[in-house]
This record gives structure tokens, C-alpha cells and sequence, in this order.
């Protein structure tokens, strides 16, 4: 069984919003909305100052608390690679997953249901890349099979410092930032 | 010297015939009507149509998506050499130019008051013929020459040929003297030849490059954004000279906090380091230079310590730069820039650049600047243009002495307000807010003031339009055909852009205006093509291709050449002496500096800060605000402020300022960006916002516009560009 999961390379990202933009139109992703988004933290005193620029979305967590917290049982883990999702058609709108995200990686789409980052899993399935992942120009990101110890991310896990956010929530989040 | 004539590598068309197909792209039928019409049935699946992008001026190759017949998403073509199948965020978010409520639909014409925005909505024909009308009565009155058009991009193609055949020379864009011209001029009359566009860097194999005020990454021109990343990867140096900390700072080994308007002073020091200690590239230097003793006299006292005060660059850093420099010569980049048109001395400066590359032996070789080459097609045989009586408006008894290229938006803007040397009194404007794009807007508007006729041709209504007598709606790319691409590059190619969907309403495409506008100006024999299907046929068959072959295909590459001295490439330099001129004897002919020498700039008054402005990855010029997609991803610009200077205001990010500037002209609000990220004396926004065309809904007064604060400007004493970091803002509480 896969476990999917993202490593991008914070050291490249130049936080373009390119994987923003290739969400929204590869899923429609309706105006005012986005999946993912680009965080710029600055440290230090000009000039001696270091940025990290994050391109950030739904960690698809290993201990999800919007699923724990789902009354209805829409937002699930699915059967492929662990990507956590959301049953539309089940879902009721009741924000309880979008209060418990850490992470603020939910909306509430304009029809009515919760809405996040699917690991593009429509694309995966077919065997591509994710939206984001793929039209990156800096070729930044990389998404893969955390289990598989041949997968590229595992080799860059396994060979670079990286870390992930928040991980005191204790959500087992599986998006890493090399750095 | 003749400017802008540039000499490639040209591959000879009969290389490419026989190539074997690239891609194999599904349809060539565009979009669900179309289909619906052909097969009787509404189109159902997935669709893929290669074309190219219009999001700027790359002009990258794409795939359009439809999906049942409705325009989805747009993708880089793999076989693209300037998108290696990755578009940057413009131009992934094009598909929203095609969604945009705010395009114009219908040609308008002015009821009130120029720059009032009242309008009535004509036909095609009663626009076309107001224009065609005026056009004659001009051309009577006055002559053909004092009609002028002002395009950008390569939809700007057909109206220039129009221009030409009416008899005008007078047709410019404000990519030059606003933009890139400084730099060109500045590479030419040291290398005999211009960077270009797509420029010729070697980001890729670079092992250091030097990055001055150029903000790759926030600058978004795809292939070289991705060449930045990939030899980042690789491990390059990179040195980044910027007052504000820039996204490609971050990525720097050194960020050199440079006090504005003294990179002379720095450029001058780097030289003087590397040729005082013998670092520079001797073989190089003694096969390909001239004037080089003189040169190096004349830069003997500029050391680091000299520098130092001018420019607030400890000395150990610029010899430590140096040393990095000349450690990976000739595998290092001084990058020329794009919009160079910064202090009034931006020639000399980007000569000063070119001189460092000299030095380093950059100019030819891999990791330096490459040798573009590019596909040979004949442009389609017309006949010969008619000689203008009247030599070219902008630049009365050569003013500018190395204003020998491209023409002055400003001169002709200039010309246009004083008459002098003849009056100018038509203006067709193409995609290009003039607004926004030449400083002083008082200036524009009075020269617009002067004028029997002004057309504007576009997409959206922009600035600009507001002041028309006549806008006409133009389909954007996803809607048309243009003229083929053939860019200069690594490789040789040809691009196709062609129509994915139909107009949503009563668009056309420039091809149609220009040959419509043609027609009814006498200028038959200048149109003989049918269609745009049928000129672009005969151009491609004119070389053994075929317009069904890159409809099918998008891009068709010739074999790769060398581009590199090592590999084979002949050094040749157009310069007077044939060689990389060290010291320029055409420049001190003309009164100006041989070799480039530092003034010390102007400092902002007391409570003022130096005005900077940049470009956001998301948006193009003044272009894109109003697209959906890229709305979204930036709404409005805000200002940076250094965090010192904005707790001294009691400001925080977040809050609302106006910007007034020393000439008492006061922005529109905008968001204050507290922050590390900039020199405590200078402040920073993103160019293009803050627009005040009421037709633009989507935009209008959203932020603020550097260019309303522009009204000073500096003209470039060699080749008349205007300089624009020249204005100092102070801060004004929002009532
Ligand atoms: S597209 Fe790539 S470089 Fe651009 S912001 Fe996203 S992750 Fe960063
Ligand atoms: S993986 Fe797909 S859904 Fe998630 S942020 Fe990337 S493009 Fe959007
Ligand atoms: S750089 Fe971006 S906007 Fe420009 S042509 Fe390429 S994809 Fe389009």
C-alpha cells in the first residue's frame, strides 16, 4: 500500500503561485477560493536576513482531526496512498472539520460542501503528478510514495533536512519542507 | 552604429522539413461550436490545441484543454524550448483572459469629452470607417507621417505593416526607451550586438551569476526562472545587488544591500579588482578587446574603499565578489537586466555591465551568454513599402546620438505636444497602457490633447482606452491566430498561436482590423492574402512547413547548432573596431564617457523615500489585473516600508497610506508591507495597480499606481530612455 506524500524544496521555491494558479484550473477551483497557497517568513534584521517561502495545502494527515471530527463521516482517509478526503455528497456543511484543521487548508466551496486539497488524486490515478506539482518551473516539488524507500522523496527525506508544520498538534502531517 | 540589427546563426529552412512529428495532438478543430457545426453533435471529452502564450512577451508554447467543448486549463508544450512544457503562473491563469467580464465586446466610440468614459457602441464598419476617414484627412492635412502607432507584443505585427504601407515611420513600442533600451545600447556599443529577447544568458550552466536589481522569480520570464532554479540545484554563487531583499536574494550566497543609484560606483570597483590583481580572462581579453590599456587606466583609482562611501558595499565584500566572479569565469553571468530604465545613466551602467562580462570572458561562452540561433522563414513577399518624405519624429537633429534602433515612445509623445520637428496627430495605440507605461502622465494626456484621432485597440479597457476617440475590441490569444514565432534562442524553432475558442462577442482579431483598416485606405496590394490562415500557409510552405502541420504540431524545432565560442561559433563584433570595445572611441566622439564613470545620485529630501517598483510573478505590466484567475492570486499591490521607518510613522502592515510625491501628486490608498525586506531610505511596489479606467470594474482603484507617481523622469543622455527611480514619496494617512 502506498502512502502519498510531498517534499518541496524550500531552497528552489522562488513562491510564484504557479501551483496556486495550476489548482484552480485544473479543478475549478471557483473564484475567491484557492487549495493551496505561498507563505513568506522573513527572520532577522535587514540586511542579514533569511526567507523561507512555502508553497502550503491539506497535509493529508496521518491522524486527521477533521476526520475524527466529521459528524458525518464525509471527510474519510481514502483507500489509495492515504490521501484524506472529502464524500461531497455526504458532507453537510457543518465547518466542524474547517474548526479543527490546524492548518486552515479547508473552505466551505460556494455549493455547499467542504473543500480542500485532493492530492489531485484524479491525476494520480492516471498516473501523473498532481496540478501543482507538475507545472512548478522551478521543478520544486515532489510527490511520491513515502514507504517505497526508492521513491525520489524518500531519497531526499532520507538524505536532506527538512521538517513539517506544526507537528506538535500531532497530526502526522506528510508534507515536508527540505530546507 | 545601427542598433537592433541583429545578427543570429540562421538555420536554413530545408534543415527542419522531414523532421519527424513532435506531438500528436488530437484535434484541430476549436472549440465546442465549431464542432457542433461540423459533426452535429455537441462535442463531448477532452480536447487538446497547441497554441502560444500572450500572457507576456516569452512567448511560451502551450496546450489549450477543452473539456466538452468548453475552454479547462492551459499547460507549457513539452517540446517548447522556452516552457519545457511549464508555464509560469500568468500564463497557467491565461485562460481567465478568455473569461474576463470586463473585456470590451463591441468598438466603442467617444461621445463626450476625451477621457470622460461615455460612449456609444458602433458597428465594425462604422468604426472602421470614422478611422479610415480621419486617417485620410490626416495624411491630407498634414501628411502620412504624423500618424503614429504605439504597440506591444507580436499582435502588433499587422498594425505596423499597415502603418508602414499608409507611410509613416513613426511606430514604436514602449518595451524600448521605457524598458530594455538602455541595455541594448549599452551591450551594443561594447559587444556590437544587443541581449535580445528572450535574452541570451546561460543561466543554466552558469556557475555564478550576478544579479543587479534583476528579480528573477518575482520576474517571472519562465525559461529563465527555471534556469535559476536548475543551477541553483547545481550549486551556483549567486550575488544579488538590490535595495530591497528580493525573493532571488534569499537564494544569494551574497546580497549586497546597495544605497540606489550607485551601481556604477560598485560596477567600477569589481572591475578595478579584477584587473589591478590580474583576474581577468588575458586570452580573451587580448584576442577580442580594444582600447584596454585605456580602459584599465582609466578605472585605476576606483578601489573598493573608493566605493565604499558611495554605495554603503564594505570593501572585503567587494573583493570577496570579485574573487567569486573571476573564479568561475568565463562560466559567469553579470545579468544585463530587463526594464533598465532606472537613474539617467542606465546606458553607461549597462555598459559597465557588459565591460565586467568582458572581463570575465562571458560573452560567447557556456554559463555566459550564449549565441541565439533561430529558424530562417522569409516574411511574406510583399511589395515594397511606400519611402516616408519625413524621417522618423522622436528624436529631432539626434538628440540622443545612440537613439539609432527602435523609436522613443517619448520622443514621439514629445513631438506630438511640441510639433517640433513636424506635428503629429494620430495615435492607434495597440495593447499597451500608455498610461502606465511612460512617465509623466500629465505629459500623455496633454499630447493626447493634440490630436485629431486616437484608437485604441485591446482586450480590456485599460487606462489608455479611457482616452480614445475609438476603442476596438480585440479577441485575446485563445481566440486568434497571430504571426508565428520565431524567437532567437538555444535552438532554433517555430511556434504556432491559433484559435482554441470563439470570440464571446464582437471581438477581432488584429490581422482582421489591420487588413479591414487596409482596405479602406487604398492599401489593397499591401493585404493580398485572404485570411491569416492563408499568409502563414504561404510563409510556411515558403520553407517547406505547412500551417497543418504546426496547427497539429504547435512548435517544430531545427537540429541544434552550436552556440557557444568553444563549439565553433565565429566571434564576430559590430563595433567600429570589430572588437569588444573597452574603450569607446564613438562615444567620446560624441562628448560622452569612453569608459563608464559614476555621478553620485540625487538623495530624497528629508521624510521622503526613494520610489522602487518591480513586477509580481502573477501579472504582466498593467495587462492582467482584471483576469479572474490571477485577481485572485493578487488583488492590489502595497508598499513596502522598511520596519524601522514604519514604526517611526506608527505604521503596521495592513494599514492604509497614500503616497505624495515632491511634486504633491497623492496615489490612491494602498496597503502598507511592514518589513526587514528593504533599505530603511527607499520604498517598493509592484507596477500595474491602482488603475482609474471606470470601465475596468474587475481593478479600478485597487492599490496604487507607481506610475501616477512618476511625474519626474531622466532621459538617458546616449539613446533618450526614461528613467523612473527618480521620484522620492512621502507617507499621508488615509482620511
Ligand atoms: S509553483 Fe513552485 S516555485 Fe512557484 S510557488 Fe509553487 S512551489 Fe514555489
Ligand atoms: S495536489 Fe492538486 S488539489 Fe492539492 S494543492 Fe496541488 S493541485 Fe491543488
Ligand atoms: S513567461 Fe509566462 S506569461 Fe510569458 S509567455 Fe511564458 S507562460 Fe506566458
Amino acid at each position: 500500500m502506498a502512502r502519498y506524500g510531498m517534499a518541496i524544496d524550500t531552497k528552489l521555491c522562488v513562491g510564484c503561485m504557479d501551483c496556486v494558479v495550476a489548482c484552480k484550473t485544473e479543478n475549478n477551483v471557483p473564484e475567491g477560493y484557492n487549495r493551496d497557497w505561498i507563505t513568506e517568513e522573513a527572520f532577522g534584521k535587514f540586511p542579514n536576513i533569511n526567507l523561507e517561502i512555502r508553497s502550503e495545502r491539506c497535509n493529508h494527515c496521518e491522524n486527521a482531526p477533521c476526520v475524527s471530527s466529521c459528524p458525518t463521516g464525509a471527510s474519510h482517509y481514502h483507500d489509495i496512498g492515504g490521501v484524506v478526503l472529502v464524500e461531497y455528497n455526504e458532507c453537510i456543511g457543518c465547518k466542524a472539520c474547517i474548526a479543527s484543521c490546524p492548518y486552515d487548508a479547508r473552505f466551505i466551496h460556494p455549493d455547499g460542501y467542504a473543500d480542500k486539497c485532493t492530492f489531485c488524486i484524479h491525476r494520480v490515478e492516471e498516473g501523473k503528478d498532481p496540478a501543482c506539482v507538475s507545472v512548478c518551473p522551478t521543478n520544486c516539488m515532489i510527490f511520491g510514495d513515502l514507504d517505497d524507500p526508492n521513491s525520489e522523496i524518500s531519497k531526499q527525506l532520507n538524505s536532506r533536512k527538512h521538517h513539517s508544520l506544526k507537528p506538535v498538534a500531532g497530526t502526522n502531517p506528510k508534507i515536508f519542507y527540505l530546507t | 552604429m545601427e542598433l537592433s540589427r541583429r545578427r543570429f546563426l540562421q538555420i536554413s529552412s530545408a534543415t527542419v522539413t522531414g523532421l519527424a512529428a513532435v506531438t500528436s495532438l488530437s484535434s484541430i478543430t476549436k472549440g465546442a461550436k465549431k464542432i457542433e457545426e461540423k459533426t452535429g453533435k455537441p462535442a463531448k471529452g477532452i480536447q487538446k490545441i497547441p497554441t502560444y502564450c500572450d500572457l507576456c512577451f516569452w512567448k511560451c508554447s502551450a496546450v489549450a484543454y477543452l473539456k466538452d467543448g468548453e475552454l479547462w486549463k492551459i499547460e507549457g508544450h513539452t517540446n517548447d524550448p522556452l516552457s519545457n512544457g511549464r508555464l509560469c503562473p500568468r500564463g497557467t491563469g491565461g485562460v481567465g483572459a478568455h473569461y474576463d467580464k470586463d473585456r470590451l465586446k463591441t468598438p466603442l466610440i467617444r461621445k463626450s469629452e476625451r477621457g470622460e468614459e461615455k460612449w456609444v457602441s458602433v458597428t465594425w464598419t462604422e468604426a472602421l470607417d470614422y478611422i479610415a476617414d480621419k486617417m485620410e484627412k490626416i495624411k491630407i492635412e498634414y501628411g502620412p507621417e504624423s500618424m503614429a502607432l504605439f504597440s506591444h507584443g507580436v499582435g502588433g505585427t499587422f498594425l505596423k505593416h499597415m502603418i508602414k504601407a499608409f507611410g509613416s515611420p513613426n511606430e514604436t513600442a514602449p518595451s524600448f526607451a521605457q524598458c530594455r533600451g538602455p541595455r541594448e545600447t549599452g551591450f551594443e556599443l561594447t559587444f556590437g550586438d544587443i541581449v535580445g529577447s528572450p535574452e541570451r544568458t546561460d543561466i543554466e550552466n552558469t556557475k555564478c551569476m550576478v544579479l543587479i536589481g534583476s528579480h528573477l522569480g518575482e520576474n517571472m520570464h519562465n525559461t529563465q526562472v527555471q534556469e535559476f532554479a536548475k543551477a541553483n540545484k547545481k550549486g551556483a554563487t549567486f550575488i544579488v545587488v538590490d535595495p530591497r531583499f528580493s525573493t532571488a536574494a534569499s537564494k544569494a550566497k551574497y546580497y549586497l544591500p546597495i544605497k540606489p543609484g550607485t551601481d556604477i560606483a560598485l560596477l567600477l570597483a569589481w572591475m578595478n579588482v579584477i584587473v589591478n590583481e590580474n583576474l581577468y580572462d588575458k586570452d580573451y581579453v587580448e584576442k577580442y578587446g580594444f582600447g584596454f590599456e585605456q580602459f584599465a587606466y582609466e578605472i585605476k583609482d576606483y578601489t573598493p574603499e573608493w566605493a565604499y562611501p558611495r554605495t554603503g558595499i564594505d570593501p572585503k565584500v567587494i573583493r570577496e565578489t570579485a574573487y567569486e566572479m573571476a573564479k568561475h569565469k568565463p562560466a559567469t553571468i553579470v545579468h544585463p537586466g530587463r526594464r533598465t530604465t532606472w537613474y539617467g545613466d542606465d546606458s553607461q551602467r549597462s555598459r559597465a555591465i557588459a565591460l565586467l562580462n568582458a572581463l570575465l570572458g562571458s560573452w560567447g561562452r557556456k554559463g555566459g551568454f550564449f549565441m541565439p540561433t533561430k529558424l530562417s522563414i522569409p516574411s511574406y513577399p510583399y511589395p515594397e513599402y511606400p519611402k516616408p518624405e519625413r524621417g522618423r519624429v522622436d528624436n529631432p537633429d539626434e538628440r540622443f546620438p545612440f537613439a539609432k534602433g527602435e523609436l522613443l515612445a517619448n520622443g514621439i509623445r514629445e513631438a506630438t505636444i511640441t510639433g517640433n520637428p513636424y506635428p503629429v496627430k494620430g495615435w492607434i495605440i495597440y495593447a499597451t497602457n500608455l498610461l502606465q507605461a511612460i512617465p509623466n502622465q500629465e505629459e500623455t494626456i496633454k499630447a493626447i490633447q493634440n490630436l485629431d484621432l486616437m484608437v485604441v485597440v485591446d482586450v480590456v479597457p485599460s487606462e489608455i482606452a479611457g482616452w480614445a476617440d475609438v476603442v476596438l475590441p480585440e479577441s485575446v490569444y485563445l481566440e486568434r491566430y497571430d504571426e508565428l514565432n520565431i524567437s532567437p534562442f538555444k535552438e532554433g524553432f517555430v511556434s504556432i498561436r491559433q484559435p482554441v475558442v470563439d470570440e464571446p462577442s464582437h471581438q477581432k482579431p488584429n490581422w482582421w482590423i489591420a487588413k479591414e483598416l487596409g482596405k479602406r485606405l487604398g492599401l489593397k496590394k499591401y493585404f493580398p492574402w485572404n485570411d491569416i490562415e492563408d499568409y502563414l500557409d504561404t510563409r510556411l510552405k515558403s520553407v517547406g512547413l505547412s500551417l497543418e502541420r504546426l496547427k497539429k504540431e504547435g512548435v517544430v524545432k531545427a537540429p541544434k547548432q552550436p552556440i557557444y565560442f568553444e563549439d565553433g561559433v565565429q566571434p564576430n563584433f559590430w563595433t567600429p573596431s570589430g572588437k569588444i570595445e573597452f574603450y569607446s572611441l564613438q562615444l567620446k566622439e560624441k562628448g560622452f564617457d569612453p569608459v563608464p564613470k559614476f555621478t553620485e545620485p540625487e538623495s530624497p529630501p528629508p521624510g521622503y523615500f526613494r520610489l522602487l517598483m518591480g513586477r509580481a510573478p502573477v501579472h504582466t505590466f498593467a495587462k492582467t489585473q482584471s483576469n479572474p484567475i490571477l485577481k485572485d492570486m493578487m488583488e492590489e499591490n502595497s508598499v513596502w516600508i522598511n520596519n524601522d521607518i514604519a514604526m517611526r510613522y506608527g505604521l503596521k502592515s495592513g494599514d492604509y497610506i497614500k503616497l505624495k510625491n515632491t511634486d504633491g501628486v497623492v496615489s490612491n490608498k494602498v496597503k502598507v508591507k511592514a518589513t526587514e525586506r528593504i533599505r530603511p531610505d527607499s520604498v517598493y511596489m509592484v507596477h500595474g495597480f491602482g488603475q482609474r479606467s471606470k470601465m475596468l470594474k474587475s481593478t479600478y482603484l485597487k492599490g496604487a499606481s507607481d506610475a501616477q507617481l512618476t511625474t519626474k523622469y531622466k532621459l538617458d543622455p546616449l539613446m533618450g530612455g526614461t528613467a523612473m527611480n527618480v521620484n522620492f514619496v512621502t507617507f499621508e494617512r488615509e482620511a
